[in-house]
């Protein structure tokens, strides 16, 4: 894991006054968060075995899930208005981009919570880069990457294995993909704010942990929200984890479409801005907090 | 977090016969004995950090709750699934977990194998005077792992007060064998699944597929996967010797292979097997490591 893509001492010497800035000095900072994203996917793209056997696990799960919800949806034809096709694409889809939208969790996490061990995250907070912007630009990178690589094959798999529903408008794909990245952001955006309680309880991973159950349950990772009953169905489609998997798949399976598409995707990019705006809070507050003891 | 621990336990441990072990009796008490130690000092160490322990216990159990939770969900729209009732898989949701769960409780940690040979923690084992499978399975450690046999045996206890068994003798004596060979085929999985590791460091995630991708498998009745899987669960990775076939038995559901009746019964010779299978693999590996003397 190493540090700087584009902080040569070039760009490290005049990155400082990134606060009051010409045009060409925001025109370099968005260079530099694009190398930190490059970084990251080139960095992630490393380890090909991992990937190969996360991808297989991925594949393994959508099989399992899929006979599961085929089982379902023959004692009920058309549960929750998916018919049986849809039912099937869902998991896939979900299974597709379970690591991407990282709802368990992961990705930038684990670097920062060894940079909480090691101490090595007061180096973060004075470098010439804002801390939240350089953490979100390498889990873009990372999520770009999951997305190519840990999406594509399972889709396939599922593709052939089944019967799926997947759209032929070339339109809806797009609409789709942009979901997908507010999804990683409003992903980020719940992340950042579990892994900055780690300036006040020194290890975030009881946290972590906690908010791994909620995400796999709210973000309809596990049953789609729509089948969920009551109140809880109601409380679920409003709670930010909506925002990672239901809304992506809905649209791809075209139960979105028109006006319903653009409510959608208003309500990830609300959810989104919440979320790292609470995170820039906190993350002021945190650092007013920090005592670095030289060394 | 290793350098709080200075006074090891296995070090100063194991008096000079124990160290050259001459029975086979005397060898498996050693390594329990290592298993216990490592296993005490990584409570210690876990025990630091309360507020996160309790923490992740809770979520621990919440967290294996979830799969039941999703059971319960998908019974309010229908009453069987694949012709099986809600006890019924309860019985099979419990059974798993509970297998699952003690085996990753007690050898869970081996799968870190591939992480300990990138950072050359493992030489570090090889040299302690204490077996290296006994170590390695005991490394990190941590009673939270409990979370999942205790929800997973408190779902087994309600599906049996809620089941309508004929108790014979055969169908009694089949829940504990069931229960203790589960656990020792998941728990060969593990080691076998971590000894790939010798030769391909990073697939450390392919044996959640096997483990936990297995446990959710075997969570819901045969009848609903195509026939090929539940064969190859059978035939392949016999994961469906721990308790989709004894369950058949006990619970008098027809098998959809319709393989002969010893078959459920045959869990014992399956965990053998496994086991046989894993400790080959397990020495293959070993022999060929190759440390980087770090």
């Amino acid at each position: 894991m190493e540090i700087p893509v584009g902080l040569g001492p070039e760009n490290g010497a005049h990155a400082p006054d990134t606060g009051q800035l010409s045009r060409d000095g925001r025109w370099d900072t968005g260079r530099l968060y694009l190398a930190i994203a490059k970084g990251a996917f080139r960095r992630y793209s490393t380890y090909r075995a991992a990937t190969v056997a996360g991808t297989v696990t991925n594949t393994v799960f959508g099989f399992i899930l899929a006979y599961t919800f085929l089982a379902l949806w023959q004692a009920r034809p058309g549960l929750g208005g998916y018919d049986t096709a849809q039912a099937v694409t869902y998991i896939w889809i979900s299974q597709s981009l379970l690591v991407t939208v990282a709802v368990w969790g992961g990705g930038f996490q684990d670097e920062v919570q060894d940079r909480f061990r090691t101490g090595d995250i007061a180096i973060d907070l004075y470098r010439p880069v804002d801390f939240q912007g350089w953490w979100l630009a390498t889990d873009l990178g990372r999520a770009a990457f999951h997305l190519v690589a840990r999406g594509l094959l399972p889709t396939l798999v599922g593709a052939l294995a089944f019967h799926l529903r997947l759209p032929t408008d070339p339109l809806v794909w797009a609409v789709f993909l942009l979901t997908v990245l507010i999804a990683v952001v409003a992903s980020f955006g719940l992340r950042f704010l579990v892994s900055l309680t780690g300036f006040w309880l020194h290890d975030s991973e009881g946290i972590r942990a906690v908010m791994l159950v909620v995400a796999m349950f709210f973000s309809g990772m596990l049953l789609p929200i729509g089948l969920f009953p009551g109140r809880l169905g109601e409380l679920a489609h409003v709670l930010p984890w909506a925002a990672l998997i239901q809304i992506p798949t809905d649209i791809l399976l075209e139960r979105r479409t028109g006006g319903a598409v653009l409510t959608g995707i208003a309500f990830q990019l609300v959810w989104a801005l919440v979320l790292l705006a609470a995170g820039r809070a906190a993350q002021l507050l945190a650092t007013r907090k920090v005592v670095v003891q030289g060394g | 977090m290793a350098e709080l621990l200075v006074p090891e336990p296995q070090v100063r441990g194991p008096e000079p016969q124990l160290l050259a072990p001459e029975t086979r009796m005397a060898r498996v008490r050693w390594a329990l004995r290592s298993w216990r130690l490592v296993a005490a000092m990584w409570t210690r160490a876990t025990m630091a950090y309360r507020a996160s322990f309790y923490l992740m216990f809770a979520a621990s159990i919440a967290a294996t709750s979830l799969d039941f939770v999703v059971l319960l969900l998908m019974f309010q729209h229908t009453d069987s699934l694949g012709g099986w009732s809600l006890p019924e898989l309860g019985f099979l949701y419990g059974t798993s977990g509970l297998c699952l769960g003690l085996a990753n409780l007690l050898v869970g940690s081996a799968d870190a194998l591939g992480d300990r040979i990138r950072t050359g923690t493992l030489d570090t084992m090889l040299i302690r005077p204490a077996p290296a499978l006994a170590q390695l399975c005991a490394e990190r450690f941590s009673l939270r792992r409990l979370g999942r046999p205790l929800q997973a045996a408190s779902v087994l206890a309600w599906s049996l007060t809620e089941l309508h068994v004929r108790w014979t003798a055969d169908r009694v004596l089949l829940v504990p064998v069931l229960l203790v060979c589960g656990t020792v085929i998941f728990g060969a999985v593990y080691i076998g699944g971590a000894t790939l590791q010798f030769w391909w460091g990073e697939v450390r995630e392919l044996q959640n597929s096997l483990t936990y991708g297995g446990a959710t498998l075997i969570h819901y009745p045969p009848t609903i996967f195509a026939k090929e899987l539940v064969a190859g669960v059978v035939f392949g990775i016999p994961l469906a010797f721990v308790n989709w076939l004894p369950s058949l038995r006990i619970l008098g559901k027809p098998d959809p292979l319709g393989l002969p009746t010893a078959f459920q019964y045959a869990s014992p010779i399956a965990a053998a097997l496994c086991v046989l299978a894993a400790a080959l693999a397990w020495r293959a590996g070993l022999r060929a490591y190759r440390g980087t003397g770090n």
